[in-house]
């Protein structure tokens, strides 16, 4: 077992250290942060002395090394706009974030999986052909358009909640709303699909034969089984709690990550950029951590593979 | 004899499409039955329809009587206390047919306590005594394995104890051994003659396998496309079937003892469900085909005493008079 986890950690590390990278490599190639903030138009001494400021002028795998070792002492370095710590930013922006993405994370699930389960059981029912129906568009629809239809109608039509912002909670409810709706329809179909293939099987009919009642089946037999597979698909969500409201924090002009993500990009704002995208896939990868742990908790088989990997 | 499962007319359809055409089957208490057939025949269908373990998309009619009470289409309360509790069943696969993320002593003791309302120590007691039973080594340490633990012979034997914890009349093996190596096969048919033995528990066997019911089952229901076409001491069906068919189940069988012979297969396949022929069903196939044999579907009808055979020709009297059917 510490093996095991020993492994997976070591793998997490390695992935963090290959997106640092990659950002890294992909942010100095797609433009000159001086000109950017500069502005084209700077005197040349100005845009040279800014470069000499932020190392901008020594060799690439100079300003690499140094950022890394930077990263190991927790120095995830300044934004270039207003020379604040980029950590500081950041950090200050992540509950907003939260904000929209907690609630939206229940509401999925607290839809998406009961909605799912009660599909799969009423197979080829009314309730299920609703149910995948409403499924099918929650996730075909775009989170932008979804987004702009609900305040086109709520907002702009009925006038009952506010457009954009972030005033007070009722300014939450149309962002969490697009959010959770997408999410909630994914899981929905993910986990009718795992609850329908358990149902298919043979050892659902086991247990029927000998005599367990159909709800306690479905209870003792068949959600534990669906319940592995429907781990990966919120696994990915909570993995997706800081980085998932992007587009939506765009279109409510909420004032999250997201949106600093955003305007960070625009502007090279490098050590910003990459402060975030180090914090999403940290998020990313423990979650994926806790879902590989879980899968072990789920799943007996899983869990002798990762004992015979333990030697 | 008391008969303890009287079925009559039992009728399955999926989706419209007739896959059972009228099933009449006693099964006394304390016998050895054989279901035989080829896949799709309906020797599954028939019982998982009695037990009502068949989806709900399936159409079942006709009557499955236990001790005289019909339990076709029974409340759910009653039908649970009935499967498991007077007729178990074990089925084909058994690595798939156990629960993969319980232990099987968990699996073992949902059943004591439901049927016999066991719990706690109790039940983990008499779910070791039930592993001991069936032959499985180290039977206290294995009630803590999960199903990918064990193999096959062994995942069946944990189903055969699953299903002796209801102490039930009747055991239902459809096709107990097909998924297992040959030594271990007879070793689980043994199993299954000799807690019969000890139990005085009735065995239905399903089966496509004539070596398997020749060994274990006393009386042999022939069946094809959804229809039972003999019926008979096992020792009968090999010595004289009557219905062409039968006879090219054995005729394709590989003699045990003299000269080795080319084995004889039955020419054609199976009708499909959606276009059964309007008479027999094996007529298309049959080397006796005459023309009556396309007007109706002949009836079950007695050829001797305790032998019946749905066949206008039955072979038994073709027998008789000396002429021997080879199909070609």
């Amino acid at each position: 077992m510490v093996r095991f986890l020993g492994l997976r950690l070591a793998r997490a590390l390695l992935t963090l250290v290959l997106v640092v990278t990659f950002a890294f490599i992909v942010l100095r190639l797609s433009g000159d942060p001086a000109l950017l903030i500069m502005s084209a138009d700077a005197p040349p001494e100005a845009i040279a002395a800014f470069r000499q400021a932020w190392g901008l002028d020594d060799p690439v795998w100079q300003q690499y090394l140094r950022y890394f070792t930077a990263i190991f002492r927790g120095d995830l370095g300044q934004s270039m706009r207003d020379g604040r710590p980029a950590i500081e930013l950041v950090a200050e922006r992540v509950p907003a974030t939260l904000a929209l993405t907690l609630p939206a994370l229940a509401m999925k699930i607290g839809l998406g999986i009961p909605a799912g389960i009660y599909a799969a059981l009423h197979r080829n029912s009314f309730a299920d052909r609703a149910v995948m129906l409403l499924a099918v568009a929650g996730f075909t629809v775009p989170s932008f358009v979804l987004g702009l239809l609900l305040v086109l109608v709520f907002a702009v039509q009925l006038g009952w909640l506010p457009s954009g912002g972030q005033d007070s909670w009722r300014h939450a409810i149309l962002p969490v709303l697009t959010l959770g709706i997408g999410g909630a329809a994914v899981l929905a179909r993910f986990t009718r699909s795992a609850m329908l293939e358990v149902l298919g099987q043979p050892y659902m009919r086991t247990a029927l034969a000998k005599g367990v009642p159909w709800h306690v089946a479905v209870r003792r037999h068949a959600l534990p089984n669906a319940a592995i597979p429907t781990v990966t698909i919120v696994g990915f969500m909570v993995g997706s709690l800081l980085a998932g409201a992007v587009v939506v924090e765009s279109v409510f002009s909420w004032p999250g990550v997201g949106r600093l993500l955003v305007v960070a990009v625009a502007n090279r704002d490098l050590a910003v950029v990459q402060c975030i995208l180090l914090l999403v896939a940290t998020t990313m990868v423990s979650a994926n951590l806790i879902v590989d742990l879980l899968y072990g908790a789920l799943d007996p088989r899983l869990r002798a593979q990762a004992k015979g990997a333990n030697g | 004899m008391n008969t303890l499962v009287t079925i009559r007319d039992l009728r399955v359809a999926f989706d419209g499409v007739p896959a059972l055409h009228g099933i009449d089957l006693d099964v006394g208490s304390g016998e050895a039955l054989a279901l035989v057939g080829e896949s799709g025949c309906g020797k599954s269908v028939t019982w998982l329809a009695a037990l009502g373990l068949l989806p709900s998309k399936a159409q079942v009619t006709g009557s499955v009587r236990l001790d005289g009470q019909e339990i076709l289409h029974a409340p759910p309360a009653r039908l649970d206390a009935i499967r498991g509790g007077r007729i178990a069943m074990i089925f084909q696969d058994p690595a798939s047919s156990l629960n993969p993320v319980h232990r099987i002593g968990r699996q073992i003791t949902e059943a004591l306590r439901l049927h016999r309302g066991l719990t706690g120590e109790a039940a983990r007691e008499e779910a070791r005594r039930l592993l001991d039973r069936v032959g499985m080594p180290d039977a206290r340490r294995r009630l803590q394995a999960y199903p990918h633990e064990l193999s096959g012979g062994q995942n069946q034997r944990v189903m055969i104890a699953m299903a002796l914890a209801g102490e039930p009349e009747l055991l239902v093996a459809d096709e107990p051994t097909t998924a297992l190596d040959v030594t271990i096969q007879a070793q689980i048919l043994d199993l299954l003659s000799e807690i019969r033995r000890d139990t005085g528990m009735a065995l239905v066997l399903i089966s496509h396998d004539l070596g398997v019911v020749a060994e274990t089952c006393e009386r042999v229901c022939v069946m094809y496309a959804g229809r039972i076409v003999e019926e008979t001491a096992a020792q009968t069906l090999f010595a004289a079937p009557a219905h062409p068919y039968a006879a090219g189940l054995m005729a394709a069988l590989p003699p045990m003892t003299g000269v080795r012979r080319r084995l004889a297969a039955i020419p054609g396949g199976v009708p499909e469900p959606w276009s059964m022929p309007r008479g027999c069903a094996f007529a298309p196939r049959c080397p006796l085909r005459g023309v009556a044999c396309d007007a109706a579907v002949p009836p079950l009808a007695t050829v001797a005493p305790g032998h019946r055979a749905a066949c206008l020709r039955p072979q038994s009297q073709v027998a008789a008079t000396g002429r021997l059917l080879v199909p070609a």
